[in-house]
C-alpha cells in the first residue's frame, strides 16, 4: 500500500501567501494531501485555500495560536490514519522541493521526527536576522543540556513526524509558540529526533507572528516551558500494535 | 444585666461587625450553591475561609493566640494577614480552573473545525452522487 502523507499547514491571515503554497506543494508531488488549519484568520485566507480545490481546509471558529492549530492537524492526521505528517508553514518560507529530504529518515526508520534545519550545514538563502539567530543558539544550547541533543534550528516549523510522534502529539501539544518546547518534549519521551539541513526563503508576504517587543516575552516564555517541560515526568504511551 | 451586654456590644463594635460580616459571607456562599449559581466544588475554599472567619471573630482569644505564635502584636493586623492569605488561594484556584478551561476550549475548537471540514466534505459528495 502507498504511505500517505498529510501536509499540515496552518495559516492565519495568510490570504497573500496560501494558494501558492498549496499550489506549489501539489505541483511537486500530487499524493502529497494538503491540509490547511485556517485558524480563525479575519482576512480572506478560507476562501483562498478552498479556491483552488487541492486542499481540504479546517476552520477553527476561533483563534488558537500556531501551537492550537498544527495540533489540530496531528488529530486530522491520527484520525483518518495517515503514515506521516509534515508541518509546513503557510506563509511561503518553506520549499516544497525539500519535503523528500526530511522524510527520508523517517522512511528508512532512522528517526520518528526529522527536522528541517537552517544551521546543520551553511546552507545558502535565508538566515534570518542576527538577534534570531542569538536566540536560536540559547535554544541550541538548552537542548544540549536538557535533553543532551544536539539540535541547532529549535524553531524551525519544517518537520516530518511519523505515526507514532502524530499519535503523541495529537494529545501532548504546547500551545502558544510550540517549536522549541516540543523539541524537549519528545527529547524526554524517547523519540528520535534528526535534523536535515534545508534551505529557506524570506516570507513572502503577511507578517511575522514575532516581532519587536515581544520578542523579549517569546524568550522568556519560550525558556520557562522548556524547563518546565524538562522537569515533568515521561508520558506514557501506548504501542501502536 | 441587658445594659451590661449592650455596653460589651457596644465597646466591640469591631468584634460584632466581624461576626455578622462573616456570616453572610458564609449564607451568601451557601445560597449560591443552592441555586446552583456556584458549584460545590468551587464553593469548598469560600467555605472553608468563611468558617475560619467565623470562628476568629467569635473566640478573640484565639486570634491573639495565632496573631503571637506568628509574632504579631497587634491581633487585629493578623486578622488581615489571614484574609489576604485567603484571598490568594482562592485567587490560584481560579488561575488553575482557567488554565483547565482553557485546555477543554482548545479541545473543542479543534474538535469543531474537523468535524466542520468532515461534513463539508460529506455534503459534498451527497451532491455529486445527486447530480450524477
Amino acid at each position: 500500500m502507498n504511505e500517505q502523507i498529510l501536509i499540515i499547514i496552518p495559516a492565519y491571515n495568510e490570504e497573500k501567501n496560501i494558494r501558492n503554497v498549496i499550489k506549489s506543494i501539489k505541483d511537486f508531488n500530487a499524493d502529497y494531501k494538503c491540509l490547511v488549519i485556517n485558524d480563525g484568520s479575519r482576512d480572506n485566507t478560507q476562501h483562498e485555500a478552498e479556491s483552488n480545490g487541492l486542499a481540504t481546509v479546517i476552520e477553527l471558529p476561533s483563534n488558537l495560536g500556531i501551537g492550537g492549530a498544527v495540533q489540530t492537524g496531528f488529530k486530522y492526521a491520527l484520525y483518518e490514519n495517515f503514515d506521516y505528517a509534515i508541518q509546513f508553514d503557510g506563509d511561503g518560507q518553506h520549499l516544497a522541493n525539500e519535503i523528500p529530504a526530511i522524510l527520508a529518515a523517517l522512511q528508512n526508520d532512522k528517526a520518528d521526527v526529522c527536522i528541517g534545519s537552517r544551521f546543520v550545514e551553511k546552507t545558502f538563502g535565508f538566515q534570518s536576522t542576527f538577534m534570531r539567530r542569538i536566540g536560536i543558539r540559547i535554544f541550541s544550547l538548552m537542548n544540549l543540556l536538557l535533553i543532551r541533543r544536539k539540535i541547532t534550528d529549535s524553531t524551525s516549523g519544517f518537520r516530518a513526524y511519523n505515526k507514532e510522534a502524530i499519535e503523541f502529539l495529537a494529545a501532548n501539544y504546547p500551545t502558544d509558540y510550540p517549536e522549541p518546547e516540543t523539541v524537549i518534549l519528545l527529547g524526554k519521551n524517547d523519540f528520535r529526533i534528526c535534523e536535515v539541513p534545508v534551505e529557506m526563503v524570506e516570507r513572502q508576504g503577511g507578517e511575522s507572528s514575532i516581532s519587536g517587543l515581544k520578542s523579549a516575552h517569546y524568550m522568556i516564555k519560550v525558556i520557562l516551558a522548556m524547563l518546565m517541560t524538562a522537569q515533568r515526568q515521561k508520558i506514557r504511551r501506548i504501542p501502536i500494535c | 444585666m441587658l445594659a451590661n451586654l449592650l455596653e460589651y456590644l457596644l465597646a466591640n463594635r469591631v468584634q460584632v461587625f466581624s461576626i455578622i460580616g462573616s456570616l453572610l459571607l458564609f449564607l451568601f456562599i451557601l445560597k449560591l450553591v443552592k441555586r446552583k449559581k456556584l458549584k460545590e466544588e468551587y464553593s469548598l475554599l469560600w467555605l472553608a475561609f468563611g468558617t475560619i472567619f467565623i470562628v476568629l471573630s467569635i473566640f478573640k482569644p484565639l486570634l491573639e493566640i495565632v496573631a503571637s505564635i506568628i509574632g504579631i502584636v497587634y491581633a487585629p493586623a493578623a486578622l488581615l494577614l489571614i484574609l489576604v492569605i485567603s484571598v490568594f488561594f482562592i485567587l490560584i484556584q481560579f488561575s488553575i480552573v482557567i488554565s483547565k478551561l482553557a485546555e477543554g476550549n482548545k479541545n473543542l475548537i479543534q474538535e469543531v473545525g474537523i468535524l466542520k471540514a468532515e461534513i463539508k466534505k460529506l455534503q459534498q459528495s451527497f451532491k455529486d452522487r445527486k447530480t450524477e
